[in-house]
């Protein structure tokens, strides 16, 4: 014998809970596109690379007195 | 034993109780008059990071409203207005407003900072911080200057949104901000003449109970006097224009000769006529605050076809 109790509560959490749902879709779908808005605002995509903390190659110029940036 | 866990559990809160403590009505103002603000600097802001930024001000807006009802359920319980708050009604728990309300200001004061500039998250923060601590906690219950010093926090937004445009503060956001500033003590006032409040039995010092309705009537007129130079003098700034120039002084001599009628009434008059001219005075100044920031918006939208401004 299963107990199958439909109560009004069990409405309002679930309306809760998809309304958290749908709240935190918006808020992944608000950080993606802030993304994709500020890397393009940078105009030139490479100099996303800088904001990382590692030291890329890629970004260090060959030629001049680059030398000094790539041995920090 | 169904019984005692439904009485127990029956009270649980809904999203839309959630949604009430933020003040959603309150909301809308704010919204309205930080875009203005935004829209009106100078410097352009790409659509979503504008999008963002309102969404920011307004979710701080709605913390700092979910924080006041945190702070004032005790009097909200006993003001016939405000007893069917969502606390005070016993829907949503005092800690879970204060919880909501905590993070809720630090997620859109973040956020505000990493989409736009810090001065504009701190100009939030600071809103924020104006309203729930500085009004709801110390001025709402001390002084009946109380909703004078308190309209600063509204009087905030357009400033924010300028600040998000441009980085920085500058005259014409100092005037937007003293315009809201200055509209609120008449605003406020002439509703608080018609409004039969409990604001007594709460213990909250409101001017018309404190020191009486005459001398609110003259607060209004004195306020009034002081709000136009303010209204008109934006006109002759890089925000303003014929358009707003020509709105400003309808706006202000409509909102003048409410507030005139208002102030040269006794109670007896009053009573005669159910409050007529304190509720058309209320009803202008929505009008006019409404209208001024649209003369704003409406200079800014004619800017690009050389229409806008001087």
């Amino acid at each position: 014998m299963s107990i199958k109790v439909e109560h009004e509560l069990h409405q309002r959490r679930k309306g809760r809970n998809m309304g958290l749902l749908g709240l935190l879709l918006a808020f992944v779908a608000l950080v993606f596109l802030l993304t994709v808005v500020k890397v393009q605002e940078l105009g030139d995509a490479s100099k996303f690379q800088g904001y990382d903390h590692v030291v890329q190659p890629a970004l260090v110029p060959l030629e001049g007195e680059a030398g000094a940036v790539a041995t920090e | 034993m169904t019984d005692v866990s439904l009485e127990q559990t029956s009270h649980e809160a809904g999203m839309g109780d959630y949604f009430a403590l933020l003040k959603p009505r309150v909301m809308s103002l704010v919204v309205f008059t930080a875009l203005v603000g935004l829209v009106v600097a100078p410097v352009p802001v790409h659509p979503f990071i504008a999008f963002v930024a309102i969404l920011c001000i307004a979710v701080g807006a709605g913390a700092s409203g979910a924080l006041n009802m945190w702070w004032d359920a005790d009097i909200d319980r006993i003001m016939r207005r405000t007893a069917k708050r969502p606390i005070p009604s016993g829907k949503v728990q005092p800690g879970e407003a204060l919880g909501l309300g905590l993070t809720l200001s630090a997620f859109s004061v973040i956020l505000l900072a990493l989409a736009t500039n810090f001065l504009a998250a701190g100009l939030l923060a600071f809103t924020i911080f104006f309203y729930a601590v500085i009004y709801s906690m110390w001025l709402k219950r001390s002084t009946p200057q109380n909703i004078v010093i308190g309209g600063a926090a509204g009087a905030f937004p357009p400033m924010i949104g300028w600040a998000v445009a441009t980085g920085g503060v500058s005259l014409e956001s100092i005037l937007m901000f003293a315009l809201i500033f200055m509209w609120t003590p008449p605003h406020f006032w002439a509703l608080a003449i018609f409004v039969k409040s409990d604001y007594g039995n709460a213990g909250v010092p409101m001017l018309t109970e404190t020191h009486g309705r005459r001398v609110t009537r003259n607060h209004i007129m004195g306020y009034m006097i002081a709000l136009m130079p303010v209204a008109i003098g934006i006109a002759f700034t890089s925000i303003g224009g014929p358009i707003y120039l020509a709105t400003a002084v309808v706006l202000n001599l409509w909102f003048l000769k409410a507030c005139v009628r208002v102030w040269r009434r006794d109670e007896t008059q009053a009573e005669a006529d159910n409050f007529a001219a304190e509720k058309a005075a209320f009803k202008v100044s929505l009008y006019y605050l409404f209208l001024h920031f649209s003369a704003l918006l409406a200079e800014a939208a004619l800017r690009p076809w050389g229409l806008g401004g001087w």
